[in-house]
């Protein structure tokens, strides 16, 4: 570095992507992907909240059997506001549009993502989407449930379906464009030697992710529109008394719905790969299987969705090939969980909060999955389908898995993205308190559904009580866990420790600039000579320190 | 507040349902013995401030992951088999059953027995004998769900569903509405009655008297003109539906097509859409005149005309 090249850094290094202009327009204008990264956080996390606060009024109302609390219309409309913005609002852009948009440019050493401009537009068209689906909740709200199922939403309901099903329609733009994107940034714009063999597990997660996103929400975005056509104009698609065919719609609403749930739970599993390898110090054991593992997932998860049917109606057979491939998902899934749990060995672990997230991921994971086992068979499915056991199942993948995955996400980039560091005890202890709130709130589930609690009861028989009393009480713990981050997140920008461009030790190009970055990223682009995750095998932390400094 | 763990098992399939799910329970306790075991032990193990060796693996990763994928796929293709074989026998109801008839509308269930007896949210059924639901909807989907024998089945407008139980114990259980179908949706909900036979069979003579179903389809029959074409006298040539149930029928474009519930229903409300071979296309539609318990007399009557396959349950005809 010559003299006047230091100088440059020694200015620079004050201007990062935060403060390089101030002003609103330059953050609503701004096609950098850091900032969209972040107005994507800022949403979803609203959006969390009214979705939260939904659950929380319906775990009140679950308190007691009688539906004293609010009236049974009210309740089914707070299932659809919570499922509708929990689903497309917050799951779905969770890590893939926030953590994805922030750091899949950094990871592979680029300027930007290959289309800043379509990054901003899908943007907009998220917050527009969610404009329109805030608006029918607030002249009036929908009670058909997340699923839209026909012909109730179609011809029943007389709640305002058409405006919410425009609004997930405008989203679904969204995903596709984001999706776009980033399939064509990790192929054409990945540094000088980052082969795909050497990249980051969470970009080859975020792959998988993308495929699914622009294969699949097409044809949410038909099926939507061909609801309302129904609805508008008594088009005889799903109404049998038009001519319709019910369950058409339940093929077509599940063909994305259940790839959705990749969507859903594969970033996660690349964001754990990263946290597992950066607190274990090792490369993740079977790299190429788990990178793999990802784009299986995503393939067979397109060949299952007749498994949310077994009893509808659909034949025998089909039943049976539906159930038989829904096994077959199983596999690189446990592939995956294998793995983590080999890298651990002859690791160095240090257990910061990133990593108890992403242990309480492998978890609640762990026993989703084995529960998806259970309703992908197909006797056993006869009985819990529709009850409180596909409930619990579903809120261990999506929300033991995911969310935790999301949470250890933020917690682990938090230093890269706003150039401070947390308070690490509060972080351990807000991981604990997700952790043990999340098991309170949906293993009791299990035994109400199998029990035979049916879901989207308002009312429902005595002796299903006590468990969801537990499941309140949980919820309340489960509360904490999520409002406790904010807070200290908040406190750490102003009085949280600056955080050093590589305050974990890590490896990946996103840890070789400044934090927070500049406004292009690198000074200079990398060049990639090894593996990402190829940390050094140590056999002492001594050691350890000494090899990331000579670095 | 009680404590229940386990629902109560009224039939053959539900202790078959009940071991196949207790199976899966242990398997699901053995994977985390398997995954959480050795992790937790690995936490302790190879904690940063621990000296331990953390030199490099010197075995194959590639045996590892194939022991790690073949041994799953086997246990899950095991799982699926045993699954399979229950469901198969989910969707096949005995020979010799009881057929009642249950149209789900917003929100009730209206159920109606061969004998005539109608119930509404109640079903009373003898023990040990089987019985089969011949299940239609008036509106939306709704599902026909009795935990105690775990068997539960979408109830679709526009088709016929069925399934199919064997009580094996005498009681009072629940009856629930599974699918989500609007504003009162946890209400509609009642109570399966399994009786001794005896009871049953009193309980059928109690109330108002009815009329078999048989018997209310044959008088519709006659009322809707339907015998003015559909029989030998007919100066109009319609085909005849004497031992028809059950069989196939050549259809004019080639097909042939099952007889069955299905089939006469759609003859009836959608007659132009699957025409007889050789018969002229001239069978007016019903649609919209006729309720779908009235089709499920005309359906109960027509079976009867083929002694054979007729299966109207015990005791009258």
């Amino acid at each position: 570095m010559n003299a006047a090249q230091e100088f440059n850094f020694s200015i620079e290094a004050t201007k990062n992507y935060l403060n390089v202009n101030y002003s609103v327009k330059s953050w609503l204008f701004t096609r950098d992907h850091k900032r969209i990264g972040l107005l994507y956080l800022f949403s979803i996390i609203f959006f969390f909240f009214i979705a939260a606060m939904a659950a929380a009024l319906m775990r009140l109302e679950l308190l007691t059997p009688e539906g004293d609390l609010v009236l049974a219309d009210t309740y089914n409309k707070l299932f659809t506001i919570h499922g509708v913005l929990m689903v497309w609002f917050f799951l779905i852009p969770s890590i893939p549009a926030t953590l994805g948009n922030f750091v899949i440019p950094l990871m592979l050493g680029a300027r930007d993502v290959a289309f800043p401009r379509i990054n901003l537009l899908s943007w907009y068209l998220f917050i527009f989407g969610g404009g329109v689906t805030l608006y029918s909740i607030i002249i009036g709200g929908v009670d058909t449930g997340w699923t839209f199922y026909t012909p109730y939403s179609s011809a029943y309901s007389n709640s305002y379906v058409v405006m919410m099903v425009v609004g997930v329609f405008v989203a679904g733009f969204s995903s596709i464009l984001t999706g776009l994107n980033f399939i064509v940034t990790i192929h054409k714009m990945r540094a000088p030697g980052l082969t795909w063999m050497r990249l980051p597990l969470f970009i080859w997660s975020m792959y998988a992710t993308s495929l699914i996103l622009v294969l699949a929400t097409p044809v949410l975005a038909i099926t939507l529109f061909l609801i309302a056509l129904e609805r508008l104009w008594q088009v005889g698609i799903f109404n049998p008394a038009l001519g319709g065919d019910p369950i058409l719609f339940q093929h077509l609403f599940w063909f994305y719905s259940h790839p959705a749930v990749y969507i859903m739970i594969l970033p996660g599993m690349g964001v754990v790969s990263e946290l597992i390898a950066c607190f274990s110090r090792k490369q993740i054991f079977g790299y190429t299987f788990v990178a793999f593992s990802s784009l299986a997932i995503a393939v067979l998860g397109f060949l299952v969705w007749g498994h949310h049917m077994f009893v509808s109606g659909q034949s025998v057979y089909a039943g049976m090939i539906f159930s038989l491939l829904s096994f077959l998902v199983a596999i690189p899934s446990a592939v995956k969980v294998f793995n983590w749990t080999a890298t651990l060995y002859r690791g160095s672990i240090s257990l910061k909060t990133p990593m108890i997230y992403a242990l309480g991921f492998i978890g609640l994971f762990t026993l989703g999955g084995m529960t998806g086992i259970f309703l992908a068979t197909l006797g056993v499915d006869v009985h819990v389908t529709d009850t409180y056991f596909v409930i619990a199942h579903f809120h261990y993948i999506m929300v033991g898995g995911m969310v935790l995955a999301f949470m250890g996400g933020l917690h682990y980039w938090w230093p890269k993205i706003t150039g401070r560091l947390y308070p690490e005890k509060m972080g351990q202890l807000s991981a604990l308190i997700t952790f043990i709130g999340f098991n309170l709130t949906f293993f009791p589930q299990f035994i109400a559904g199998y029990l035979g609690m049916p879901r989207r009861y308002h009312a429902y028989a005595a002796e299903f009580q006590i468990y969801n009393v537990l499941s309140t009480a949980g919820a309340s713990i489960l509360g904490v866990g999520y409002v406790l981050p904010i807070f200290y997140f908040l406190w750490s920008l102003w009085f949280g420790k600056k955080a050093s461009m590589n305050p974990w030790d890590a490896r990946g190009l996103e840890w070789q600039t400044a934090s927070p970055p500049s406004q292009y990223n690198f000074e200079q682009t990398p060049i990639v000579t090894e593996q990402t995750h190829a940390y050094p095998l140590l056999t002492s932390e001594k050691t350890l320190r000494k090899v990331m400094h000579v670095r | 507040m009680s404590f229940p763990f386990f629902p109560a098992s009224g039939s053959a399939m539900a202790t078959q349902v009940d071991r196949l799910f207790l199976f899966l329970v242990a398997l699901t306790i053995v994977v985390h013995l398997i995954v959480f075991g050795p992790m937790i032990f690995f936490l302790f193990k190879y904690r940063e401030s621990k000296k331990v060796d953390r030199s490099p693996l010197k075995f194959s990763t590639l045996k590892v992951e194939l022991v790690w994928i073949i041994i799953p796929l086997i246990l899950v293709m095991a799982v699926f088999a045993w699954g399979s074989h229950l469901y198969v026998n989910l969707q096949e109801p005995p020979k010799e059953a009881i057929e009642v008839n249950v149209v789900g509308k917003q929100w009730m269930w209206k159920i109606q027995h061969p004998e005539g007896n109608r119930e509404i949210n109640e079903l009373h059924v003898p023990v040990g004998s089987v019985v089969k639901l011949v299940m239609t909807s008036q509106d939306v989907i709704h599902s026909f769900f009795l935990p105690v024998f775990r068997i539960k089945q979408d109830v679709l407008p526009g088709r016929y569903t069925t399934e199919w139980f064997q009580a094996t114990k005498v009681g009072s259980y629940h009856l629930f509405c599974a699918e989500y179908c609007g504003t009162m949706h946890s209400h509609m909900i009642g109570r399966v009655h399994v009786m001794e036979p005896k009871d049953y069979e009193d309980w059928l003579r109690e109330g108002e008297p009815t009329e078999p179903l048989v018997q209310s389809g044959q008088k519709l029959f006659q009322e809707l003109g339907c015998s003015g074409c559909h029989s030998m006298q007919s100066q109009f040539h319609a085909p005849l539906l004497e031992g028809i149930f059950g069989r196939p029928v050549p259809l004019e474009e080639g097909r042939m097509v099952m007889a069955d519930e299905k089939y006469i229903r759609d003859s009836i409300l959608l007659p132009q859409l699957q025409i007889a071979a050789g018969y002229p296309n001239i069978m007016p539609s019903f649609e919209g005149r006729l309720s779908e318990e009235e089709i499920f007399q005309l359906v109960a009557y027509i079976k009867n005309l083929s002694p054979k396959k007729a299966k109207s349950g015990k005791g009258k005809p």
